[in-house]
């Protein structure tokens, strides 16, 4: 049997609402059906129509108007996701959050896809350096405990929107729960950085990680074999510092280079969290063909 | 006579000459003699700021709240500040040094980034503190743009917009020309912070104070990242002799000056390292970490520091250090 297209609505059609819209419509499994927003003729609902998608700017109430959905993605802010949340919740339809909200469970694809799936109707997607970093801890984690992870996220100021900008504070948290969490560390700290070079650089990561660094070939062989896992959604992931040991702490180094379809390949920030968005989406419709849930 | 606002840094940015390993008591004994000479406000912590105690900066010898009750404890007059770096501190950390009686936050950013620290001067100026804005890396932006951001920062609420020459790559004419503007079209008071990697800083800072800055940074023996900052014993000097009034007494500081030579690690000079900071615009603190990384990876410690200029790395980029040092090895080996 032919596994049925699930419906997709985007809610917040700002550049990673574009993005995800251009990633949604390559998808087998998902088919998106509607934009929302709020502001009329914004950039991302005039694309949304050209495309012959139907859009809204009646945002959350549009969406639950229109019925039929099954999975919403959020790329609005936290304060509207809180609100969205609950509704999403009432009409039955799997969200999931790009916002740091965090209202469900964190969701990092390489690490804890399915086991979050199977019981959640509201998922999140942490943040871009969450994405990026977390499962570089969770590789390392599973040769020898961290007691401590610290990462420091560094992306072009151009790829960083007011949205990162007024919520700083939130990233840097959110990130570090993250890494506790979903990552497995002890303790944590994240620290993000804006860089306003020109021409803009790849988004790139650096993590510390204090463990047994007697482990490290065992430690560089995890981290590989992670690092290809999260290639298979976001291809331009790459191991730019093999782990090497300085000390009691473990340094690795990775970029982040976009795919380019919206947001240019500088932005590799956003297209890591729209990338993950999207495949834990299909995973979600997966599991449900084949009724797992 | 023109009044002059002076800020101690010797508790903060001297922590970097130190790799942040100050004790409490040996802040309390600096902080109390500052008191005693009438300096007055002194910004204690990480030279990193709040949460700068980290892998990528290096970990302080004592916490936050450690160096806070110490320090404010030793003062009776003199205000206490604290550094934020939105992106490594947080307004939660911001409560904490609160519960410390601070009563001045400076939050600082990126030349051209002022807009990541709204939320902080807002936080701030909703609970009652004194909100500076701190544009770092200040030779980085043309003079136009050093204003826009200044802007932002006023109209975020910011009670003082500092101009902080990070790397201390300005030339006076540089200094000139970004706080004459700035004092120029903002109505909130202007300051400016120095570092002496080109010899300049008290040079720099009086420059400041004749294009219209009213509040400049200092530290007792020059104490800080890179070269260090202003001499604030020198400073001082110099502001007594030009006819300016900091309410400061030279002879205290310079007694002070001594039992701080005490507790130094190296003297405070401009070496080759830090004059190639100067040289090449890249962030104070980039300096021992750049030593270390020499050593480790084989390479020359100005080659790294003169490709971090190049590559327009901002305050904060340690990290960049290690791939800088790697590259240049590799390159090294395949000749």
């Amino acid at each position: 049997m032919e596994q049925r297209k699930l419906r997709a609505a985007i809610i917040g059609p700002g550049n990673i609402g574009i993005d995800l819209m251009m990633k949604i419509r390559r998808s087998k499994v998902l088919e998106l059906v509607l934009m929302a927003g709020i502001v009329s003729g914004s950039q991302g609902l005039k694309m949304a129509e050209e495309s012959g998608i139907a859009t809204t700017t009646r945002g959350i109430d549009g969406v639950i108007e229109f019925g039929d959905l099954d999975i919403a993605f959020d790329a609005t802010g936290a304060n509207p996701h809180m609100k969205h949340a609950p509704l999403l919740k009432q009409a039955g339809i799997f969200a999931v959050d790009l916002t740091p909200a965090a209202v469900g469970p964190y969701i990092v694809p390489a690490v804890n896809m399915d086991s979050q799936l199977l019981t959640a109707h509201n998922v999140n997607m942490v943040t871009c350096g969450g994405q990026a970093t977390v499962p570089i801890v969770n590789a390392i984690n599973q040769v020898t405990p961290v007691e401590y992870a610290e990462i420091v996220a560094t992306l072009s100021s151009l790829s960083a929107g007011p949205g990162t900008r007024q919520n700083i504070d939130e990233f840097t948290q959110t990130t570090r729960n993250a890494l506790i969490k979903v990552g497995g560390a002890q303790d944590a700290k994240a620290i993000i950085i804006l860089n306003p070079a020109d021409p803009p650089i790849m988004m790139r990561n650096t993590i510390y990680t204090k463990c047994d660094t007697a482990k490290i070939a065992d430690i560089i062989k995890a981290v590989e074999d992670m690092t290809r896992k999260v290639q298979q959604y976001a291809p331009g992931y790459k191991l730019k510092v093999s782990p090497y040991a300085d000390g009691d702490k473990v340094v690795t180094v990775v970029e982040v280079e976009g795919a380019g379809d919206y947001l240019p390949k500088y932005s590799g920030n956003l297209d890591i969290i729209t990338s993950a968005a999207v495949t834990v989406a299909e995973r979600y419709a997966k599991l449900k063909h084949e009724g797992a849930m | 006579m023109k009044s002059i606002r002076i800020i101690d840094s010797t508790l903060r940015d001297g922590m970097h000459a130190v790799s942040h390993q100050f004790t409490p008591e040996q802040m309390a004994m600096i902080a109390g003699k500052l008191d005693e000479a009438g300096v007055d406000t002194v910004e204690v912590g990480h030279g990193d700021g709040l949460g700068g105690s980290s892998f990528q900066y290096g970990f302080s010898k004592a916490t936050e709240e450690q160096y806070l009750k110490a320090v404010s404890e030793a003062l009776t007059k003199t205000k206490l500040a604290v550094l934020l770096i939105p992106g490594i501190g947080t307004v939660e950390d911001l409560e904490v040094a609160m519960e410390y009686g601070v009563k001045t936050v400076r939050v600082a950013t990126h030349v051209t980034e002022a807009d990541a620290g709204e939320q902080h001067i807002k936080f701030a100026k909703k609970s009652g503190l004194e909100a500076i804005g701190f544009l770092m890396m200040s030779h980085m932006a043309p003079p136009e743009k050093v204003l826009e951001q200044a802007k932002l920062f006023e109209s975020y609420g910011a009670d003082t917009v500092y101009i902080t020459d990070s790397a201390g790559a300005m030339l006076p004419h540089d200094v000139r020309a970004r706080i004459g503007l700035v004092s120029k079209e903002l109505s909130v008071p202007i300051g400016f912070h120095a570092h002496n990697n080109l010899g300049l800083a008290v040079g720099n800072t009086l420059t400041a104070i004749e294009a219209g800055a009213a509040s400049v940074d200092g530290t007792v023996c020059g104490l800080g990242a890179g070269s260090g900052n202003s001499q604030l014993e020198a400073l001082i000097a110099v502001l007594n002799k030009g006819g300016y009034n900091t309410g400061a007494d030279l002879y205290k500081l310079m007694d002070l000056s001594k039992e701080v030579e005490g507790l130094m690690h190296r003297p405070q000079t401009i070496n080759s390292d830090s004059l190639a900071i100067g040289y090449a615009g890249a962030y104070g603190s980039f300096l021992l970490h750049s030593r270390r990384a020499a050593e480790k990876f084989g390479v020359d410690a100005r080659e790294i520091l003169l490709e971090l200029g190049r590559r327009k790395t901002v305050g904060g980029q340690e990290d960049m250090i290690i791939d800088v040092a790697i590259e240049l090895a590799k390159a090294k080996s395949s000749k």
